[in-house]
């Protein structure tokens, strides 16, 4: 499917002989692209820049950070005034979590929402969310490294959901802590996790193209094209100079949290060094954490909290052998459509009520969400999927383009062409 | 990753109490954990040694859980989530942890809030009549 331009060069020839990763170039060039992708596709190679970008800042504060519980908070402050552009670094990698996850969001969101999830390309999606899982755990660890008050009662709070496990509770959490609470051997370890872990999403990132490039790119309609064919356009220029100005925009915003707002995401009680005697009154994670802490609160058994916790993310796992439909794109899926934003729209509650104190009206609003989190996935979509009568699904990319109409059921009928011509 | 020497090194702490007077509480580091000292008041004592059994989620005696009724010495962490509750706040005036509402009666006892179990009794003696020996 891809035309093998190869090296030319005499000494190119050889060394591709032994090792073809001169054929892998064409992965980056001649891979053939659905043409009508939209800019929801470029959060891919946006997701790819936020990795490195978090990787270069993250060994460079590496070189200046001191992973013990004496010195951990002081050398932060050490970062942001005496180190040459340490303030920069900082900022740049601290709300490169939240622009990450910003773009991981998106990224999912738009899976959901074109189907990109279902069959063939159920392991892409699987390593995807593998990648989100050690994402949460990476952004995590590295919110604890600065030692504040936050930080010390995020990883409490975490390492305490493991004391929910019946009987083996409290050796999970004293081999978690390397002691009897939350304390340097706990940072320590943390720090060498955190280095670790953006290695191994590096690895699974590498998989998730290689999965993604046997069956292609999903696209907007959702149908199995030809490649390389009318349908598809070459990797690049199209598809790279547009991710790359998708890029800049996305840098914008980013800029603007860096140099205009670089604590608007943060909280102020994490210039606090951390106090094993004092609880901060309200303690919230990171706000893209913040709708599964809803759904861990809205459980009034601490067991279950912590189940429904871990199973709000393993439904998302299975979720391409739950939404049994066999149409991807939500634009051929009327009902699908409203659920879709439904969904979103339950997160986004859930979110907010995670950041909201856990009683009355909000714990109320909490459950509702929370419940309606999981039949979504569990009795909406198995049911909808064989239920649902879904519009046609055209038989080309070009189809309803040539047919003179973005109205696809106008395009799918060519007598309106015919009789033009 | 389990605890190293070092830290098993720390796992016993002596506490001087002669300065505390009735009704307060003072919180001491233990194992990296805070533990509350409470010198109870005869009215905190009573309104502890009253409660009907039944009504507890984790049903102790007060009794039990102070050998000397006048001082109470739990661990200061929240059984949820492992914050440290707010003394003397909270619905039955005993504990009150900020971080997901559960209140803690003045036995240190769970009554209200997603707490599964009473604040936890560390193992501790008298050593003499103005100390304590935590663990």
């Amino acid at each position: 499917m891809i035309t093998n331009t190869l090296p030319k060069s005499k000494f190119g020839k050889w060394f591709n002989d032994r090792l073809p990763l001169l054929t892998l170039r064409n992965h980056l060039t001649d891979y053939p692209t659905p043409k009508n992708l939209n800019y929801w596709w470029t959060f891919g190679a946006i997701l790819t820049f936020c990795l490195v970008a978090q990787i270069i800042t993250g060994i460079i504060l590496a070189m200046h950070y001191v992973a013990t519980a004496g010195l951990a908070f002081e050398s932060i402050e050490h970062i942001m005034r005496d180190v040459n552009y340490g303030w920069l670094i900082r900022y740049f990698h601290a709300n490169g979590s939240s622009m990450f996850f910003l773009a991981v969001y998106i990224h999912i969101f738009r899976s959901l929402y074109y189907g990109s999830h279902k069959s063939p390309r159920e392991l892409i999606w699987i390593i995807g969310m593998i990648i989100y899982f050690l994402m949460m755990m990476t952004a995590f660890m590295g919110y604890v490294l600065p030692w504040g008050q936050m930080s010390f009662w995020a990883a409490t709070v975490i390492t305490n959901l493991f004391s929910a496990v019946p009987f083996f509770g409290e050796s999970i959490t004293n081999w978690l802590w390397g002691g009897f609470a939350v304390d340097s051997p706990t940072l320590t370890r943390f720090y060498a996790l955190h280095y670790l872990f953006p290695f191994l999403i590096l690895g699974l990132v590498i998989l998730h193209i290689w999965a993604l490039h046997i069956p292609g790119n999903n696209n907007p309609v959702g149908i199995d094209i030809k490649q390389p064919s009318k349908d598809t356009v070459p990797f690049h220029p199209y598809i790279v100079l547009k991710d790359l100005f998708a890029l800049l925009i996305f840098l914008l915003i980013f800029a603007f949290f860096v140099f205009y707002s670089p604590n608007l995401l943060g909280h102020p009680d994490n210039y606090i060094e951390a106090n094993p005697l004092v609880t901060p009154d309200h303690i919230v994670p990171e706000w893209y954490l913040l709708p599964f802490y809803a759904i861990l609160r809205s459980i009034p058994d601490k067991l279950l909290g912590v189940i429904a916790m871990f199973a709000s993310i393993f439904v998302l796992v299975i979720l391409p052998w739950l939404d049994t439909s066999k149409v991807r794109s939500a634009i051929f899926r009327p009902i699908y459509k409203q659920f879709y934003w439904f969904l979103v729209a339950d997160v986004i509650i859930l979110g907010y009520m995670g950041a909201m104190p856990a009683e009355g009206t909000y714990l109320l609003i909490a459950r509702v969400a929370t419940a309606y989190y999981f039949i979504h996935f569990l009795i909406i979509l198995p049911f909808l999927g064989i239920k649902e009568k879904t519009l046609e699904v055209p038989l080309s990319i070009t189809e309803p383009v040539l047919g003179g109409s973005s109205n696809q059921t106008m395009a799918k009928d060519n007598s309106n062409l015919r009789d033009n011509l | 990753m389990n605890p190293d020497a070092s830290v098993k090194a720390l796992a016993s702490t002596e506490v001087d109490i002669s300065r505390v007077q009735p009704g307060q509480s003072i919180t001491v580091l233990w194992r990296g954990k805070p533990v509350f000292i409470k010198r109870r008041t005869q009215e905190e004592i009573d309104s502890a040694r009253s409660v009907d059994l039944k009504d507890l989620k984790h049903p102790e005696k007060d009794e039990d859980r102070a050998k000397n009724p006048e001082w109470l010495v739990t661990l200061g962490i929240c059984t949820h989530l492992g914050c440290v509750p707010l003394t003397d706040k909270g619905d039955y005036k005993g504990w009150f942890c900020p971080c997901h509402g559960s209140h803690y009666d003045t036995s240190g006892r769970i009554r209200k809030g997603p707490a599964p179990t009473n604040l936890e009794i560390p193992k501790y003696e008298f050593v003499d009549n103005n100390t304590i020996k935590i663990g």
